[in-house]
C-alpha cells in the first residue's frame, strides 16, 4: 500500500487563491489579447493566432482551474487519450477533404 | 486493508465513503477519473461538430468570413469574459468546499449560477436579434445577399453549436443548484468535497468548448 500513495498526487491539494486570481486575470487578458489581434490583418495567420490564443486560455483552465497539475498520471493519460482520438479524427478527414479538389486548397 | 482512515469516534469510516472503496483518497480519484473518462467523450463529441466546421470553412471560406460579420462582437466579448468569471466563482467554490467553509460555498456556487444565467440571458437577446435579422436557418431565413446559402450553412453550425453549448450550460446550472442544497446541507468538507470538484471540472469544459467557440464564431476575419 505505501507504493500505492507514493505514485499519488499529495492527498487533498489545495491550490492557493492567488492561483486562481492570477489565471483568471491570464485568462481576460487573452480574451482581449485574442479580439485586439482579430481586428488586426494579419494574412493567413489571423485563424492560427485565434486557435493558439484559445489553447493557451484551454491550458490555463485545465492545468489550474480542473487541477490536473496536480492530478495523479493517470488522469493525464486519458486526457492526452482524448486529444490523441481528436487528432485521428481531425488528421484522417482533412487528409480527405484536401486531398480530393472539394476545397479552394 | 491496513490504511482504513477513522475519521470520527462515532462512525468506523465517514459517511460519505460508498462501501466499495477503501478510503476517502480512492474514492476521489475514482470519481475525478471517471468524470475526466465522461469528458473525454464530450472532447470527441464536440470534436466531430468543429471537424464539421473546419470541412465546411475550408469549402466556403468566403461565406464563413461574412457570417462572423454578423455576430456581434460586443456579446460575444462580454460572455466570454461572463463565463470566464463564472469559472472563477467554480473554482473558488471548489477551494471553499476543500477548506471547510460552508456558506461561502454555497455564496461562491450561488455567484456560478448568476454568472452563468447572465450568460444565457445575453445569448437570448443574440439568438433573438437573429431571428429579427432573418438569419435562423430553415424556413425563417431571409438574407438574400451574396453566398447565401452558404452562409444559411454556417448560422447552421452556429445555432447547433451554440445551442448544445448552452444545452449544457442548462445542465450544469441544475447541477448547481444541486451541488447548492448539498452545500447548505453542510454535506462537504476538507474529507469530502468530490460532488464541487466533479461538477466544477463539467463547468470548466463548457467554458473550454467556448474558449474555441468564440474565436471560430464571432472573431474570423473580422479584419476584412
Amino acid at each position: 500500500m505505501e507504493e500505492r500513495h507514493l505514485q499519488h498526487a499529495p492527498e487533498h491539494h489545495v491550490t492557493p487563491l492567488w492561483i486562481y486570481f492570477t489565471v483568471f486575470a491570464g485568462l481576460i487578458f487573452f480574451t482581449l489579447l485574442t479580439v485586439g489581434a482579430a481586428k488586426i490583418d494579419l494574412g493567413d495567420l489571423n485563424t492560427p493566432v485565434a486557435l493558439v490564443i484559445a489553447t493557451c486560455k484551454a491550458v490555463l483552465v485545465v492545468l489550474f482551474f480542473m487541477h490536473v497539475i496536480n492530478s495523479p498520471k493517470l488522469t493525464w493519460v486519458v486526457i492526452i487519450g482524448s486529444l490523441i482520438w481528436l487528432g485521428v479524427l481531425f488528421s484522417l478527414t482533412l487528409a480527405d477533404y484536401l486531398s480530393r479538389g472539394w476545397t479552394i486548397y | 486493508m491496513s490504511d482504513v482512515v477513522i475519521h470520527t469516534e462515532e462512525h468506523p469510516h465517514h459517511p460519505f465513503l460508498q462501501h466499495h472503496f477503501e478510503d476517502m483518497q480512492q474514492q476521489h480519484e475514482a470519481s475525478t477519473l471517471g468524470m475526466w473518462a465522461f469528458l473525454t467523450t464530450e472532447v470527441l463529441f464536440f470534436g466531430g461538430i468543429f471537424l464539421g466546421y473546419t470541412v465546411y470553412r475550408l469549402a466556403y471560406p468566403d461565406a464563413w468570413a461574412a457570417g462572423a460579420h454578423f455576430q456581434n462582437l460586443t456579446y460575444g466579448t462580454l460572455n466570454t469574459i461572463v463565463l470566464l468569471a463564472s469559472s472563477l466563482t467554480m473554482a473558488l467554490a471548489v477551494h471553499a468546499a476543500q477548506t471547510g467553509k460552508r456558506m461561502k460555498t454555497f455564496w461562491l456556487l450561488a455567484a456560478t449560477l448568476v454568472l452563468g444565467s447572465v450568460f444565457l440571458g445575453v445569448k437570448a437577446v443574440e439568438y433573438s436579434l437573429h431571428f429579427e435579422e432573418g438569419l435562423f436557418p430553415g424556413s425563417h431565413f431571409h438574407y438574400h445577399g451574396p453566398l447565401a446559402p452558404q452562409i444559411q450553412l454556417f448560422m447552421t453550425f452556429y445555432f447547433g453549436m451554440t445551442g448544445l453549448h448552452a444545452l449544457h450550460m442548462v445542465i450544469g446550472a441544475g447541477l448547481l443548484i444541486w451541488m447548492m442544497v448539498r452545500a447548505w446541507k453542510g454535506h462537504f468538507g476538507e474529507e469530502y468535497y468530490s460532488p464541487v470538484e466533479i461538477m466544477g471540472l463539467y463547468w470548466h469544459f463548457v467554458d473550454l468548448v467556448w474558449i474555441f467557440l468564440f474565436p471560430l464564431l464571432y472573431l474570423i476575419d473580422r479584419h476584412k
